[in-house]
């Protein structure tokens, strides 16, 4: 080829040139700096603007992380060994206060010798709620799943071990009812019959039957009082008991806001409102102190059992109306697709319009859940232990750590913020694996 | 054995509605355990350790009551109560005491129905500022910023003072004293107020206590007395006279060194009714004749209790002032064991 054309061309390249890199300017860092950060003027102000205050930020608060303290038993000592390392006038993070006090601000006041239960229930959580949140976990685990609140329940205070066992009995009889009746007297007649039974088994008979049990077979764990539930261990229980119970409360609520009948209908908006109309200090303040005054005194009615039944309302509420968000923003078409196949009002909710309606709704209804589990720092207000201000501040009238103050904040927003964003990250994850694109 | 507990309160206001209030000291024997409503942490008067062992000021009258009723001191379940919580425990028979630096005020003892018993500590608003502001005197905090606590009787006496002296000033309110602390130190106001024995202690856990100076102002009365619901006496007795055993055992030299002694009888006639040698004092209150002597033992006399717990020998070191026995030209007066 080159031969033929060689005497017509006066110049022909015959070899390919290397590859350039592209200018400097063009390429790598420089170009991305120049794209993203000093495209124009007023971007290059901003860009200064910003490095001058993380400059300042970092300067301010650096020296203070690296001169933090581990190994000290008291503030005093913490600010000697920082003037010692780092002279004079030097500020330091006095973090010996977590070392010593770390226990207390994940248990409270729980024996420490008992510590073991706290943590098996924590990591049996994780086998009970497996088979609902990941698709890898055996499905025969499920089983396990309604058994756990009853053990969690039993492990967490102690007491005697036929306590869950019998309240236990109580829904299964409640249960066993409605499934042998429902094919003969209809599902609401049956459903009623059943409550009614589990009801007066707990008024009359469990109470009598735990003691009795309990003088021919004693067996139990050492009970721990809730006064002396605290910290992680308070806000994790508060947290996961609302979040195990709003969730279906949250369901029926916003079916019964979608509902013909009247009387449900108006239940529902009635609580709804009410609940998301007031403050959760007020309802918190309810729970602890105007109960006191409706109960006779010397009534122990829990005061984390009152608490955490008035943050599963408070969040109930909120879960009810971004579910109804999702119910509205089904199609119509899906109602009269399930309508149109003949199916039942529980059948359709269950199989076509539930899981659609939910699957919209995961983001808001994990926005509440984190909403909810940081809310229930807010039980310092009534006198429990919870980890960002009422540990930290008893811990603080120990004159030891007196002027402590900014150490267990950071610490315990760094669980926080762990905790949630681990909440976040799986809900993003089930939006992914719950893709159709379907419509 | 704890039913399930709904069912538990139902039963209960079935059965005991309106008998409540009456024999508290049945109800702490029959239970082997007093129920004490303590501070949820004030710095020498009632805090936790790392093992959430509860000592302190207010602690020890709780252990007192606890040995003289129970003869154990150690018998005590301590219940953190908020400024909030506390008057609704009690009234609501959650604490059978409540100890918890309490000012004794009218209402409170008239309107919220509550027995204030035996002062024993006497408490008052102080003032701290910088020294390097070169202010003295309170009367020269014309005009000041003044971090002030929300929600406390400490906010109302700053008014009555400030309106009484015709001055001005700008309130900085902080929810907790921790929060009052930093707000000082940060320099967003001039003066930090609170009871003088709290800016005691917080003067001294500053890193630079020397920088701060107390002004020698005092502008409110704060008797503090641990009280009980109205409408038992006898349980008001107790408590009232376990705070005078341990009042009057300092004022006639009874102290946890000496007691196993002096309980063998001495020439004095006061201590030995006091210890129970002679006379029968603690059949009156219902309680033993060594109740007393068993009160004292826990955490020796009020002086020992003081000087153990707040005073200047510890890092928060409080003067006895105004908490002085009345011999020493103080106010603590224990009434006569007779």
């Amino acid at each position: 080829m080159s031969d033929t054309q060689a005497h017509s061309v006066a110049y022909v390249r015959d070899t390919m040139l290397p590859q350039q890199p592209a200018p400097a300017g063009q390429s790598g860092a420089v170009q991305w700096l120049r794209e993203n950060l000093f495209s124009g003027w007023l971007n290059t102000l901003l860009t200064l603007l910003g490095v001058a205050l993380i400059y300042t930020l970092v300067m301010h608060f650096l020296p203070w992380f690296l001169h933090g303290v581990w190994d000290a038993n008291s503030i005093k000592e913490c600010r000697t060994i920082i003037t010692d390392r780092y002279g004079e006038g030097a500020t330091g993070a006095c973090w010996a206060v977590i070392r010593e006090r770390w226990h207390q601000f994940i248990f409270g006041f729980y024996p420490p010798e008992l510590y073991w239960r706290p943590i098996l229930t924590f990591l049996l959580l994780f086998v009970a709620v497996g088979p609902l949140l990941f698709t890898w976990v055996p499905r025969v685990l499920a089983w396990f799943t309604p058994v756990y609140p009853f053990l969690a329940v039993w492990l967490l205070w102690g007491g005697s071990g036929w306590t869950p066992l019998m309240i236990f009995a109580g829904f299964v009889l409640g249960a066993a009812i409605l499934l042998v009746l429902s094919p003969r007297l209809g599902s609401i007649m049956a459903f009623s019959i059943g409550a009614f039974v589990a009801i007066l088994y707990f008024l009359f008979v469990v109470g009598p039957l735990i003691d009795g049990l309990q003088a021919i077979l004693p067996w139990g764990l050492e009970s721990v009082d809730s006064a002396k539930f605290g910290g992680f261990l308070l806000a994790i229980t508060l947290g996961v008991g609302g979040i195990m119970m709003s969730l279906p409360l949250g369901i029926v609520l916003a079916l019964g806001r979608q509902s013909d009948m009247p009387l449900v209908k108006g239940f529902s908006v009635v609580f709804i409102e009410f609940i998301r109309g007031v403050p959760l200090i007020t309802l918190l303040f309810v729970a602890s102190l105007l109960l006191n005054y409706f109960l006779p005194p010397g009534t122990n009615f829990d005061i984390i059992l009152r608490v955490m039944i008035l943050v599963t309302f408070f969040a109930a509420a909120y879960i009810a109306e971004v579910i109804r968000g999702g119910l509205a923003a089904l199609p119509r078409g899906q109602y009269e697709a399930a309508d149109a196949l003949g199916l039942d009002y529980w059948k359709a909710q269950r199989l076509i319009i539930l899981p659609q309606a939910l699957k919209i709704s995961i983001p808001g209804i994990v926005s509440t859940f984190i909403g909810m589990f940081k809310d229930t720092t807010l039980v310092v207000f009534v006198g429990l232990f919870d980890p960002l201000k009422g540990i930290p501040d008893f811990i603080r009238a120990d004159f030891n750590w007196k002027g402590i103050y900014w150490e267990p904040f950071i610490f315990v927003g760094a669980i926080f913020f762990i905790l949630n964003f681990a909440m976040s990250r799986y809900s993003m994850s089930l939006e992914r694996r719950l893709q159709r694109d379907n419509h | 054995m704890k039913k399930s507990v709904f069912f538990g309160a139902l039963t209960a206001a079935t059965l005991t509605a309106g008998l409540a209030g009456a024999a508290t000291l049945d109800d702490v024997k029959s239970r082997g355990e007093l129920i004490c409503g303590v501070n949820t942490g004030l710095v020498g008067f009632a805090a936790p350790d790392a093992n959430g062992n509860w000592s302190g000021f207010d602690v020890a009258v709780c252990q007192a009551v606890a040995a003289a009723v129970l003869g154990d001191p150690s018998k005590v379940k301590y219940v953190p109560t908020s400024g909030q919580t506390r008057f609704t425990a009690l009234g609501s028979g959650e604490v059978d005491l409540l100890a918890r630096n309490t000012t004794w005020t009218f209402s409170r003892d008239t309107d919220l129905k509550l027995q204030f018993t035996a002062t024993n500590y006497y408490d008052g608003q102080g003032f701290m500022v910088r020294k390097d502001s070169g202010v003295t005197s309170a009367k020269e905090l014309d005009g000041a910023s003044i971090c002030i606590q929300t929600g406390t009787t400490t906010e109302l006496n700053l008014a009555d003072y400030f309106k009484a002296n015709n001055m001005s000033y700008q309130p900085i309110t902080v929810d907790s004293n921790a929060e009052g602390e930093q707000q000082f130190l940060a320099g967003a106001c001039d003066a930090y107020t609170t009871d003088a024995s709290g800016l005691a202690a917080t003067r001294a856990a500053f890193a630079n206590p020397s920088d701060y100076v107390i002004l020698p102002e005092i502008i409110s009365k704060e008797p503090l007395a641990p009280a009980v619901r109205q409408g038992d006496d006898q349980w008001t007795d107790i408590v009232r006279w376990t705070v005078f055993a341990l009042i009057g055992a300092e004022e006639y030299g009874v102290t946890s060194a000496n007691i196993d002694e002096l309980a063998k009888g001495t020439d004095n006639p006061e201590v030995n009714r006091l210890l129970g040698t002679e006379g029968d004092l603690g059949a009156m209150i219902g309680l033993d004749k060594d109740w007393a002597v068993k009160a004292i033992k826990a955490n020796g006399n009020y002086g020992e209790i003081f000087a153990a717990t707040i005073g200047e020998q510890t890092p928060i070191g409080l003067a006895r002032g105004l908490n002085a026995q009345w011999t020493q030209g103080g106010l603590m007066y224990a009434p006569p064991f007779r």
